[in-house]
């Protein structure tokens, strides 16, 4: 049976577009959700996109968080559904609390749009297990609140508890404390990334191949494989 | 009518690049003598009814803050020191 995976369209969402293509690219079937319809459509797991969710007034991803789809989303990711948030994704998920942390304007106040190195850190989660720890990888960085911050406590229980998914290689695009670029939740199925994975799954348009490998990793979890 | 006001600043330890960006601007203006500039936000709320400190902590702590990088102060004003009346 072919995988379900959903991808949310909020008011000002930009990347859902691209997301939907990189399931499809990967084997699962993409289903488009609207924010707000709180039904989830069967889907085995959910992306929620890049872009700029109710146009980022107040905070960003502040009112998204509070969208009919979100209450489910958050529910269901609490019981285990597999969540990946891209950018203004990573943001929503950071202000919906199922992400320790939050994203500030970048330190330089500058847009960072690059192709950008990255490590993976851990493959134990259900958005990376297709990668070996260490891996590096090239994918497109394009945000202006993209700085990662959370209290010192907490970015020590990140690091001992294996939960920094990702970190940039070769230059810090926007101040993110200690080069955070992905971070997960205890269980490892809720993945916030700041660059752009959906941007690196084709020749044509992508600098690498290598975002086609986090859509690839939620369906290997989706099947049994350990994550 | 009284109106609830939320003050909402980013958490001292957190780098505000943007009040960074206006205190490096103020030189420009011939103003050499400001050590720092923190940049917050100021949100008016009115009810109904009578205003509610309570509940507009609750909306504050929700919605109008984040409580990971930022505080919040609550408070009643009354019309005439409401924005737009000059002081």
């Amino acid at each position: 049976m072919t995988a379900r995976v959903g991808v949310v369209t909020f008011p000002g969402s930009l990347d859902d577009g691209d997301a939907a293509r990189a399931v499809r690219i990967a084997g699962a079937e993409p289903v488009r959700l609207w924010h707000a319809d709180p039904a989830l459509h069967g889907v085995d797991a959910v992306v929620l996109p890049g872009g700029f969710s109710y146009g980022d007034y107040l905070r960003c991803g502040a009112i998204a968080r509070f969208a009919p789809v979100m209450e489910t989303i958050v529910d269901a990711a609490r019981g285990g559904l597999p969540v990946l948030g891209i950018c203004n994704g990573f943001q929503i998920l950071c202000e919906a609390h199922l992400l320790p942390g939050a994203l500030t304007r970048n330190q330089h106040l500058h847009f960072r749009n690059r192709d950008q190195f990255l490590r993976i850190e851990t493959a134990a989660t259900a958005w990376t297990n297709g990668f070996q720890p260490g891996q590096e990888v090239l994918i497109p960085v394009k945000n202006g609140e993209g700085c990662y911050v959370a209290d010192t406590a907490t970015l020590d229980r990140l690091e001992a508890e294996g939960r920094v998914v990702a970190r940039y290689i070769g230059g810090n695009p926007n101040g993110s404390q200690r080069d955070i670029a992905a971070v997960t939740n205890e269980a490892g199925n809720v993945v916030g990334i700041m660059p752009h994975p959906e941007h690196a799954v084709e020749e044509l348009t992508g600098p690498s191949l290598d975002g086609l490998g986090f859509f690839t990793s939620v369906l290997k979890h989706l099947v049994g494989a350990p994550a | 009518m009284p109106r609830v006001v939320v003050d909402v600043m980013l958490k001292p330890e957190i780098l505000d690049p943007q009040g960074q960006a206006v205190a490096n601007a103020l030189p420009r203006l011939g103003v050499s003598d400001v050590a720092s500039v923190r940049i917050g936000r100021r949100i008016e709320i009115e009810f109904t009814g009578e205003p509610d400190l309570d509940r507009a902590r609750e909306i504050a702590d929700k919605l109008l803050a984040n409580p990971v990088i930022e505080d919040f102060t609550v408070r009643l004003v009354e019309a005439d020191e409401i924005a737009g009346a000059s002081s």
